[in-house]
């Protein structure tokens, strides 16, 4: 009895000691390469961390699936949202002709920019599927112009390691980290299904990040800040999703 | 004794540990790996069971294809409310939202679950727990054996010595579609509803047939699983609960003083 208790015992340190060790190395490397989200931390934070690191390491360069015309779907849906502040309404009585997308933090040349003045620049066009973490789901085209040209006209700093987008609506904000950001999907639309973005889904400008899910794309976007520090911001925590209770990281 | 050495010829293979007598042997049940896999498992589906059930509040309705919203017609509607104002659920009130711990948790406890699950499906190879305690034998394969099993189920009857310390072969069936069918189809299914991985692996929910067929087949999955913990509980209560739990616990059963 006391042969295998001595056994087991020091196998069990052992075993115990090289998994603290390999937990203290592995967390020191994750960190080193940009793996641990601004929410890591409660009893959820080593989910959420793992999660993110695997598809940090997994998804860099993939894309999200593009679909067919003739997938589109014929009855896209609004989500709900809050009533409209006065600012945004005036904004919408005067068809957005004064809206500004205002650029700056870690650039070289902080802008602002209409949304007509964004429809100037390369378009980029994409059929894809926008997904709620409630489940349901649909298809539609997007376009608009991709978040990378626009930090490349602003010259963002290459020590940055995120971009904050905000709406005009207050407590509404988020960030993606720059693998994200530089993606050739992510972008600024101003346009739907071949018209304007209507204000339901988000119009004038909303910042869609389609390898994540919905509440990832804000909707009525006026400001974004290039950082390298997401503790300048709300509590710190990337977002105002993980003060509420939901994963800053949504690709899942 | 004659009870202790055929149980010790028929699982010979199986981790012992002395008694206190120091001479004797008596075989455990369930080696330690089996036991502390089998109970974080349980603890995790539970988590999993509780958040899932939550998150689907948030949207009662079933599709089939790639899309699918309050605008379409659902394939399945679940008569419950909803904690969504857009959700038509029929009830005159809105339940509060819980999807955002309820997510946080079933993520990590997906995580501990395929993790474990991954140590399980290893040892169980390299130890031929899998080979020895769960694989049919080959002569147990027949028509008449299974039926003669169900048979013996049916009628309420006892299990034999030899089939009370061993699994039969419909319980032997059924582990291995829940361990190498289920289990798995679930991951998979689950994985299907990542847009992250979709975008690395998009045969992940393409062969799947899209992504809300992906959800409808998780949720079919997890009521099949629920299916099976029932029965299971059920038999092992009919087995005699507190004998058969705690050889789950301590590993240790003595055959013949089991409640059969």
């Amino acid at each position: 009895m006391s042969k295998i208790s001595r056994r087991k015992m020091i196998v069990t340190g052992l075993g115990a000691t090289v998994g603290v060790a390999g937990l203290g190395v592995a967390a020191r490397l994750a960190r080193k390469y940009g793996l641990v989200p601004p929410d890591d931390g409660g009893i959820y934070g080593p989910g959420e961390t793992l999660t993110y690191a695997s598809m940090r390491l997994l998804t860099r360069h993939s894309m999200a699936r593009e679909f067919s015309r003739s997938q589109i779907s014929q009855r896209p849906l609004a989500n709900e949202i809050a009533p409209f502040g006065e600012e945004f309404k005036r904004h919408m009585a005067a068809r957005f002709v004064d809206w500004r997308l205002v650029v700056d933090g870690m650039v070289d040349k902080p802008a602002s920019f209409s949304v007509d003045q964004l429809k100037t620049y390369p378009s980029h066009t994409q059929i894809t599927e926008t997904v709620c973490e409630e489940g349901w789901s649909y298809v539609a085209e997007w376009n608009g112009v991709q978040l990378s040209h626009i930090l490349n006209l602003v010259g963002a700093h290459p020590q940055a390691k995120y971009v904050f987008y905000f709406s005009i609506e207050p407590d509404w904000w988020d960030s993606v980290d720059m693998a994200d950001a530089m993606h050739p999907q992510t972008f600024i639309t101003y346009g739907m299904n071949g018209d304007n973005l209507p204000v339901g889904y988000g119009g004038p400008l909303r910042l869609k990040v389609p390898r994540q899910l919905g509440y990832k794309s804000v909707k009525f976007v006026n400001r974004l800040i290039v950082s390298d520090d997401a503790k300048k911001f709300g509590k710190g925590l990337g977002s105002i999703s993980p003060e509420q209770g939901y994963a800053w990281y949504a690709g899942i | 004794m004659s009870t202790l050495e055929s149980a010790q010829l028929q699982q010979s293979a199986v981790p012992s540990v002395e008694t206190d007598a120091g001479t004797a042997t008596v075989p455990l049940r369930h080696s330690a790996l089996v036991r502390i896999t089998h109970w974080i498992t349980t603890i995790c589906f539970l988590a999993l069971l509780v958040t899932g059930a939550e998150i689907v509040v948030s949207h009662p309705r079933f599709y089939w294809g790639e899309t699918g919203t309050v605008l379409t017609e659902p394939w399945l509607k679940i008569p419950i409310p909803s904690s969504r104002r857009l959700v038509p659920s029929g009830y005159g009130y809105v339940l509060p939202d819980q999807n955002g711990w309820s997510r946080a948790l079933h993520f990590q406890s997906a995580w501990v679950l395929v993790l474990v699950g991954l140590l399980y499906l290893v040892a169980g190879f390299l130890n031929g727990h899998f080979r020895k305690d769960l694989l049919p034998r080959r002569d147990d394969l027949s028509w008449r054996s299974v039926v003669g099993v169900i048979t013996r189920h049916v009628r309420l009857k006892p299990p034999t010595e030899k089939a009370a310390w061993s699994y039969n072969v419909l319980q032997r069936l059924t582990y291995v579609v829940v361990i190498f069918v289920l289990f798995p189809l679930m991951i998979w299914t689950g994985l299907a509803l990542s847009p992250a991985f979709d975008s690395a692996v998009p045969a992940t929910v393409n062969l799947l047939g899209g992504r809300q067929s992906a959800r409808t087949l998780h949720f079919l999955l997890s009521v099949a699983l629920v299916i099976f913990v029932l029965v299971h509980i059920a038999l092992v209560w009919r087995a005699g609960f507190v004998s058969r739990v705690r050889a789950m616990i301590t590993g240790k059963a003595i055959p013949r003083k089991e409640g059969l």
